[in-house]
């Protein structure tokens, strides 16, 4: 077998060597718990809290503000249910706001508010390259509305949203507003100064740190219930013995993002750009998706025509080239993406579907070797599929 | 794979060979609501021949196969019975999805050769070609259903378990800590989902359920009512419908007059079976003489019967020497000499003498 290109670094990481070196004396010797009153103890908050610090710093935000979580996911159903439950307890706003282009971290969490927590959902319209539409967006805040939610860059399009204007929308009529900065958090500059959200989502593994850890940005005055009850860690409002090691890990990546991001970022987007101008020049009947110019620097994403979007994914696996698509099914029974739906691509279109993410590893070696073989995959696929 | 006993050995034992596996199952098609119960891919059974293909250290991929399967082999099951014959799905499957789109898929995927878990054996034909032989384990052998395969794709399959019994593999399987070792073997049609198969042709307007008369065979007298042709097979004895001092058994199924002949057992059976279309494994001249054996159902046994090609109408007449009791047009006949499949056809046509 030869050696396989990873191309998927939206799906996550490899751990960086110096992270893992901030990591491993909390994996080791250092194993209080930061509750505790005794030397371990101590020694294990202090590991904690100078975390928060080096994380606040980077946001620009006060150390109370950053909440430890176990990963994006649980950030954003800590900031949808939290908020969405104490806004309903204290003022009755019982209406969520959001679109269908989220990660399902949020579109899921919102159907069961609604299912079953007597909330209802608004979703604004996106464009045809998933960015939210403001018009559509202003239209649905209302007297009711509990919160607002949109990711700054979509996982499976790259799209860039415009979260400083949502955010004054919602700032103005004030209704707090979250935003899903997950896959963003490892390319895009986050001054929290500047940007007037109430809440922000990430995960480290995005971006070279470890997986199982996350961050919930709360700004002071934001009012959240916590989901998780216990012995109060974390302000009371993420109960549970802290998981050091992690969050030391977090915010070990967070210091090789403040060193690294911009150049990366930079470097990346040379690369994107030639990728997807190649792409769309070698293989007849594709088109990227999502925004051409305005998205993640590291993100390709594409659709073909009557292309098997899943078997292609196997067939790149096995000519030695990881990459993903926005409907991948382990189960053999692949439906089209509904991002891809929602921005309105037919369903010949979006079950071929292939997103290209670079990082760390990905040189234009690399993307010549998967340059040579992708049209010819995809010829193929299309030949058996008939 | 399918997660179950045999392709899991099979895996392993190509593995042991030096090959370079890569693992793929279908997901095929079944009744809306029903997916959970297709005993060939549930969600468990993915899962665990996931978990197999990890363990074997191998990659392993799930192809939706659901279109396809439906308009080769249930659309082709339907089809059967609307016109009156009972059908074996598995042939097609292994025809059309199996043996060809999967292959396909394989041959994509980079794959030089193509192994199932079939009980089956490939061995060289003093001519130097390829060929399928009678697995070791005669209760096992599953060759039947591999007389379909097209010829010139034997030089690319490897059927790595014809050579072992089922206890064997069992105990291979245990040896390597495969937690699949006790399920119990899969019999029934896959996308059945566990129901029964009047039940689905119903579902799906094949069996109208006309009601017509029983004949008896040698008064030619109407002796009762049966409710509709399709609830019975050629041989069957229990549940006529109507209550006799003698036995009586479904002797023929008079499709055109609607009516359902029963008899003696002495009635009952056939020598002579008409195959249409004959697919050949090896070359029908290289049979060393007409005297072959035959089994003409899945299930049955190996029969002596000598061949007689009619080169007219491009059909084979096999000339039974005993009388067989159930041929049944819709079902292979599948030619064979000295346990080497030599190829075989679906019975268009039987008659007694």
């Amino acid at each position: 077998m030869n050696e396989k290109l990873y191309f998927d670094y939206a799906a996550t990481t490899p751990l960086d060597p110096d992270v893992f070196s901030a990591m491993e004396p909390y994996l080791k010797g250092d194993f209080g718990n930061p509750s505790s009153i005794h030397y371990f103890g101590q020694r294990a908050e202090h590991a904690v809290e100078k975390s928060r610090e080096i994380v606040a710093d980077y946001l620009n935000c006060h150390p109370t503000e950053v909440i430890f979580t176990s990963c994006g996911s649980e950030s954003n159903n800590l900031a949808l249910r939290g908020t969405a439950m104490a806004r309903k307890s204290q003022s009755g706003h019982n209406r969520i706001t959001s679109s269908k282009v989220e990660h399902h971290a949020i579109t899921h969490t919102i159907q069961q508010l609604s299912d079953h927590f007597g909330f209802k959902s608004d979703w604004a319209a996106v464009d045809e390259f998933g960015i939210v539409d403001l018009t559509s967006f202003s239209t649905m805040l209302n007297e009711n509305t509990a919160l607002a939610s949109f990711m700054l860059a979509n996982n499976e399009i790259g799209s860039i949203n415009p979260i400083k204007a949502l955010a004054e929308m919602c700032l103005n009529k004030g209704v707090p507003f979250h935003t899903d900065a997950v896959q963003a958090a490892g390319y895009i500059p986050i001054d929290l100064a500047e940007l007037p959200v109430s809440l922000l989502s990430l995960g480290s593994h995005k971006f070279y740190g470890p997986k199982g850890v996350g961050v919930l940005f709360i700004r002071q005055g934001t009012k959240v219930l916590p989901t998780q009850t216990g012995g109060g860690q974390e302000f009371g409002l993420r109960s549970g013995t802290h998981n050091v090691a992690y969050i030391v890990g977090f915010a070990a990546a967070i210091e090789k993002l403040k060193k690294f991001r911009e150049k990366r970022a930079t470097e990346l987007s040379i690369l994107r750009d030639e990728l997807i101008d190649r792409v769309l020049k070698t293989i007849p009947d594709s088109k990227l998706t999502g925004h051409p110019t305005n998205r993640l620097p590291n993100h390709a994403s594409f659709i073909f025509k009557n292309v098997d979007g899943n078997l292609l994914l196997g067939m790149l696996d096995q000519a030695g080239f990881a990459c993903s698509s926005g409907s991948a099914c382990k189960t053999g029974n692949p439906e089209p993406s509904e991002v891809l739906i929602e921005i309105g691509q037919p369903r010949d279109w979006a079950l071929g579907s292939l997103r290209l993410t670079l990082g760390s590893k990905t040189n234009e070696e690399a993307i010549n070797k998967l340059l040579e073989k992708l049209p010819a995959l995809i010829k193929l696929n299309r030949e058996l599929k008939g | 794979m399918s997660g179950g006993v045999d392709s899991s050995v099979a895996a392993y034992l190509l593995k042991q060979e030096g090959y370079e596996v890569i693992g793929m199952m279908m997901r095929l098609w079944s009744e809306p609501g029903k997916e959970n119960s297709n005993r060939c891919c549930t969600p468990d059974s993915v899962a665990q021949a996931r978990k197999v293909a990890a363990n074997l250290e191998i990659p392993f991929y799930v192809l939706d196969a659901k279109q396809i399967f439906y308009e080769k082999v249930v659309t082709g099951f339907l089809e059967g019975y609307r016109n009156g014959i009972t059908p074996n799905p598995c042939l097609n499957c292994n025809r059309w999805i199996r043996f060809d789109y999967l292959y396909k898929h394989a041959h994509m995927f980079g794959a030089d050769f193509f192994s199932t878990g079939h009980y089956v054996q490939k061995v060289v034909h003093p001519s130097g070609l390829s060929a399928l032989k009678r697995a070791i384990d005669d209760h096992k052998d599953q060759s039947y259903v591999l007389h379909v395969l097209p010829a010139e794709l034997l030089p690319k399959l490897l059927f790595p378990i014809g050579k072992y019994s089922k206890e064997e593999i069992r105990s291979i399987a245990l040896e390597i800590g495969l937690s699949v070792a006790k399920r119990p073997d899969s019999q029934d049609l896959c996308f059945l989902a566990g129901g029964d198969y009047r039940d689905f042709l119903k579902r799906h307007n094949v069996l109208d359920d006309l009601p017509g008369d029983i004949i008896d065979s040698l008064t030619h007298e109407v002796i009762s009512r049966h409710n509709g042709l399709s609830n019975f097979t050629i041989g069957q004895r229990k549940g006529l419908g109507f209550s006799s001092d003698r036995a009586y058994y479904v002797i023929e199924k008079n499709f055109k007059e609607n009516t359902l002949l029963v008899g003696p057992s002495q009635a009952l059976g056939y020598h002579r079976a008409t195959i249409q279309n004959p697919n050949w494994l090896i070359p029908m001249e290289l049979l060393s003489s007409p005297q072959v054996m035959v089994k003409s159902r899945y299930t049955a046994r190996l029969a002596p019967a000598e061949i007689l090609p009619d080169s007219r109408y491009g059909t084979i007449d096999i000339q039974f020497f005993e009388s067989q009791r159930d041929l049944t047009p819709g079902q292979a006949a599948v030619i064979y000499q000295d346990d080497l499949v030599f190829g075989g056809g679906i019975i268009k046509s039987t008659s007694r003498v």
